[in-house]
């Protein structure tokens, strides 16, 4: 057993619009779509044309810089259309959905006599690899490196996320046979990090090292679990895997195809009735929300409020994503604002009065509540970054792209997701995770 | 609101690229996003964003000095009636004396910074910082109540285009620009800042001052030989007691003077969390551990090393800085330990220029602006520090 690690930092928005512990099939949907912007880094390489017929499992296009890291479609039926943008760069694969699913057949092991290499090519085959990220970066895992460790963040507390331990009591057989899976590719340990709420749902889990969490978001988030586990130094690398994906992992091995089926919650003030629905990665946005009452004026978010992707009505889930948040816009004006006490809003400062109503569930717009401004506050940013790095100093690093300073700042230990609640409290409104992804391409374009 | 928005919206256009006052641009968004906050949304990132923003910040900061300011002004009016012998006043009259007084420093400090602030980001295509609306306010308290106004315009000028913009504006400035101001003026106009006569309102120019007033501040008793004319520190300094001390009706630049004052100020701050306590207190630490070691080692002759250490914290420019001064973000240390070494070391030159240095009689305005200097030095080694950290957990596991 593992150890039980204390957060202190963070901070935990409460939002109204948590998803109900009610599990529906979603409408079905008449088309899916695999968007390569959600790879972060990613230059496609399309192997099929409109009107071919695919399988579930069928590679749809691969990495121009890494040819052996595929990509492959959720669902059977008909590539109905393939959308460019700038410079031709692609923006999505359309899949115009078969009635029933066909899949494409892959090996069946018995998973204790797997072998790594066994494990990788048929990853890599089925187009299952993407699923494998790697610290540092946060991009797809490089599958000739082997990682030092495998990291699985069992729970998510961002705001209004979903509950793990009701998604993945469903299938705990797939996520056993997934972590068996996985276990043979790294040599060291396979760290699942659970927190409370979701230490029974794992108790029968085994090969893996469980650790709790306790403490505000962001806990549940990869960096901050291996700073505390097993801090990734220069020239190691952390693999990393979503808990749902470990489960279609699992069945690809056991079943022998690619079952891309998801849990998602549905959730945000916006929302009548939050809950969750089972699909297919790359679905409609719409099949998950007939039938549920949107407001209108709505910012539609694949993922959760911090790191999610803005998408529009008629688009598709992300691939990563677990969850649908719908807020309001904040596309108005309010007459000094600034001064007034605002007590229907919420501060992670103590400059406004929320922080009397540590329990209030508020609804939040998308409204940027000021202007951006040089940085000016100092150690803001320290109280909801529980990694031992110097959160202002590395970002100065970032956009000096002075990449010894960055390396010695830690940049290899954060992402995104570690620094986004940086990018909510920070009062000079400064973009937080797009400075640190900057920073992070140029370290994999200078380093490799 | 709706009929304000409107005109907004009507003449919005007009200030826009292309519009006939193109040239107005970001003095037609300041005063915009000031009457409203915009209708901007999140495009890239966190799709929330927290309420805070720097007009709320630089508010506050602004909130808190008013206790500071408005005592400043009855203790203008105060010293005035005092220095005529009058005194016949009620705390109405002593206060709209210094109303009056004050008031068009004030002014003048908001007219010239804010226009020059609104140049630069016109020049630069970026919009108004709000950071001067800290400084307006915090360079009025300051100086001495009889400096002319046109010095004020022309510090003030100075403090915001060397002090700040040639650095890139609010955030990038090395000094405190409030400071830097009072700084040009003491160095500037060394005889308009100095002396016993310029603390009080109108006494340069008084025919006959009333009997027993002489004007001087109680730093400038304690280093005008060597404060050999007190003879009980527990009586205080001169006609002052130490009561006198913490509520402030003692002659000293127009808001530094009261304790009180500046300690609810000192609350505000640290009950929102936008001023540091750890710069505060150790400012304070610094203060008070420098003024134990006077006492200790203090020989009989040198009286003004054997004033009580507590003594250096309320009187003059002390508290006002430590609060105000100090704690701005900008110009102070960065990091957490950084903060600590930085504002202990000002507590202790501070005290050091006052009690060794003949010429000041006041230490608090140079010794900040010493260790804003040296904060980069500071938060170097801090940071430095932070990067072995990592550098041994790398060389230990390989």
């Amino acid at each position: 057993m593992g150890k039980t690690i204390k957060i202190s930092k963070g901070l935990d928005i409460k939002l109204k619009g948590t998803a109900n512990e009610e599990l529906v099939n979603a409408e079905f949907s008449k088309t899916y779509a695999i968007k390569p912007t959600d790879f972060e880094g990613l230059t496609p390489k399309i192997l099929i044309k409109p009107g071919a017929e695919v399988k579930s499992g069928t590679i749809l296009f691969f990495d121009k810089y890494n040819p052996k890291i595929q990509f492959s479609s959720p669902v059977s039926g008909k590539i109905t259309s393939i959308d460019r943008g700038e410079l031709r760069k692609v923006l999505q694969i359309t899949i115009e959905a078969d009635n029933e699913t066909k899949y494409e057949e892959f090996k069946k092991f018995d998973l204790k006599s797997l072998k790594r290499e066994e494990v990788i090519e048929q990853l890599l085959n089925s187009g299952t690899w993407p699923f494998i990220r790697q610290r540092p970066y946060a991009i797809i895992a490089n599958p000739e490196t082997t990682p030092k460790s495998i990291f699985i963040s069992g729970f998510d507390n961002a705001p209004l996320a979903p509950n793990y331990d009701f998604i993945i009591k469903n299938d705990l057989k797939n996520f056993q046979n997934g972590i068996t899976v996985l276990s043979k590719l790294t040599d060291g340990k396979i760290y699942l990090n659970i927190n409370n709420q979701t230490e029974s749902t794992y108790s029968s889990i085994t090969g893996v090292e469980k650790n709790i969490f306790i403490g505000k978001h962001p806990s549940s988030t990869i960096g901050t679990q291996i700073n505390h586990i097993s801090p990734i130094n220069k020239g190691e690398f952390v693999w990393y895997v979503n808990p749902q994906d470990v489960i279609i992992v699992g069945k690809l091995f056991s079943e022998g195809k690619f079952d891309a089926s998801k849990i998602i919650a549905i959730t945000g003030s916006q929302i009548e009735k939050p809950k969750y629905l089972k699909t297919v990665i790359g679905a409609e946005l719409k099949s998950l929300l007939n039938s549920n009452n949107v407001k209108s004026n709505s910012r539609y978010i694949s993922g959760n409020v911090l790191t999610g992707t803005k998408i529009n009505k008629t688009s598709h889930i992300g691939f990563y994503h677990s969850q649908i948040t719908i807020i309001p816009e904040g596309n108005y004006y309010e007459f000094i604002g600034w001064a007034m006490p605002r007590l229907n809003k919420y501060s992670a400062s103590k400059t406004f009065f929320s922080w009397l109503t540590p329990n209030k569930e508020y609804i939040l717009d998308t409204n940027t509540n000021g202007g951006q401004r040089a940085f000016v506050m100092s150690e803001e940013y320290n109280k909801v970054v529980p990694i031992n790095i110097l959160p202002v100093e590395l970002l100065k690093a970032c956009i000096a792209e002075d990449i010894d300073k960055m390396e010695q700042l830690g940049i290899y230990e954060v992402a995104e997701e570690d620094l986004a609640l940086c990018e909510f409290i920070c009062t000079s409104k400064i973009d937080v995770q797009e400075i640190i992804r900057k920073g992070i391409n140029l370290m994999i374009k200078e380093l490799g | 609101m709706k009929a304000l928005r409107n005109i907004l919206d009507k003449i919005k256009p007009d200030f826009e690229k292309g519009g006939k006052f193109e040239k107005f641009h970001s003095t037609f968004d300041a005063f915009e996003t000031f009457l409203f906050v915009s209708n901007h949304v999140t495009k890239k990132g966190a799709h929330i964003k927290d309420v805070i923003d720097l007009k709320r910040t630089m508010s506050v900061v602004v909130l808190a000095v008013m206790p500071a300011l408005l005592f400043g002004m009855w203790n203008v009016g105060y010293q005035h009636n005092l220095s005529i012998g009058n005194l016949e006043n009620t705390l109405f009259s002593n206060f709209f004396y210094g109303l009056l007084k004050v008031l068009p420093i004030i002014i003048v400090s908001y007219v010239v910074g804010l226009g020059i602030e609104f140049i630069f980001a016109q020049a630069r295509g970026h919009e108004v910082n709000e950071g001067y609306l800290v400084s307006g306010m915090l360079i009025p308290l300051i100086v001495p109540i009889d400096t002319p106004l046109w010095m004020i315009a022309l510090a003030v000028a100075f403090a915001v285009i060397i002090g700040k913009e040639v650095f890139g504006g609010t955030g990038m400035n090395i000094w405190n620009p409030a400071l830097i101001a009072r700084a040009f003026l003491f160095f500037a106009y060394p005889s308009d800042m100095s002396g016993d006569k310029i603390w009080v309102e109108g006494l340069s120019n008084l025919d006959k001052i009333a009997d027993g007033f002489s004007g001087a501040t109680p730093l400038a008793v304690m280093a005008a030989e060597g404060g050999n004319t007190v003879t009980n520190f527990s009586q205080g300094i001169g006609n002052w007691s130490v009561m006198d001390f913490l509520i402030g009706n003692y002659p000293g630049s127009i808001g530094e003077t009261s304790f009180i004052a500046i300690m609810i100020g000192a609350v505000i701050l640290l009950a929102t969390r936008i001023a540091s306590w750890k710069i505060m207190f150790s400012v304070f630490a610094g203060g008070f551990g420098m003024g134990l070691l006077f006492n200790l080692l203090a020989p009989e002759t040198n009286i003004y090393m054997q004033m009580p250490a507590y003594y250096h914290l309320i009187i003059g420019g002390f508290a006002f800085g430590a609060v105000f001064m100090a704690t701005d973000p900008v110009s102070a240390a960065q990091t957490s330990n950084g903060k600590y070494i930085y504002g202990f070391l000002i507590g202790v030159i501070a005290v050091l220029i006052r009690v060794i240095n003949p010429a000041y009689p006041e230490g608090m305005m140079l010794s900040i602006l010493l260790m804003n200097t040296f904060t980069p030095l500071i938060d170097f080694y801090v940071v430095q520090g932070n990067i072995k950290k990592r550098l041994k957990r790398a060389k230990v596991t390989a």
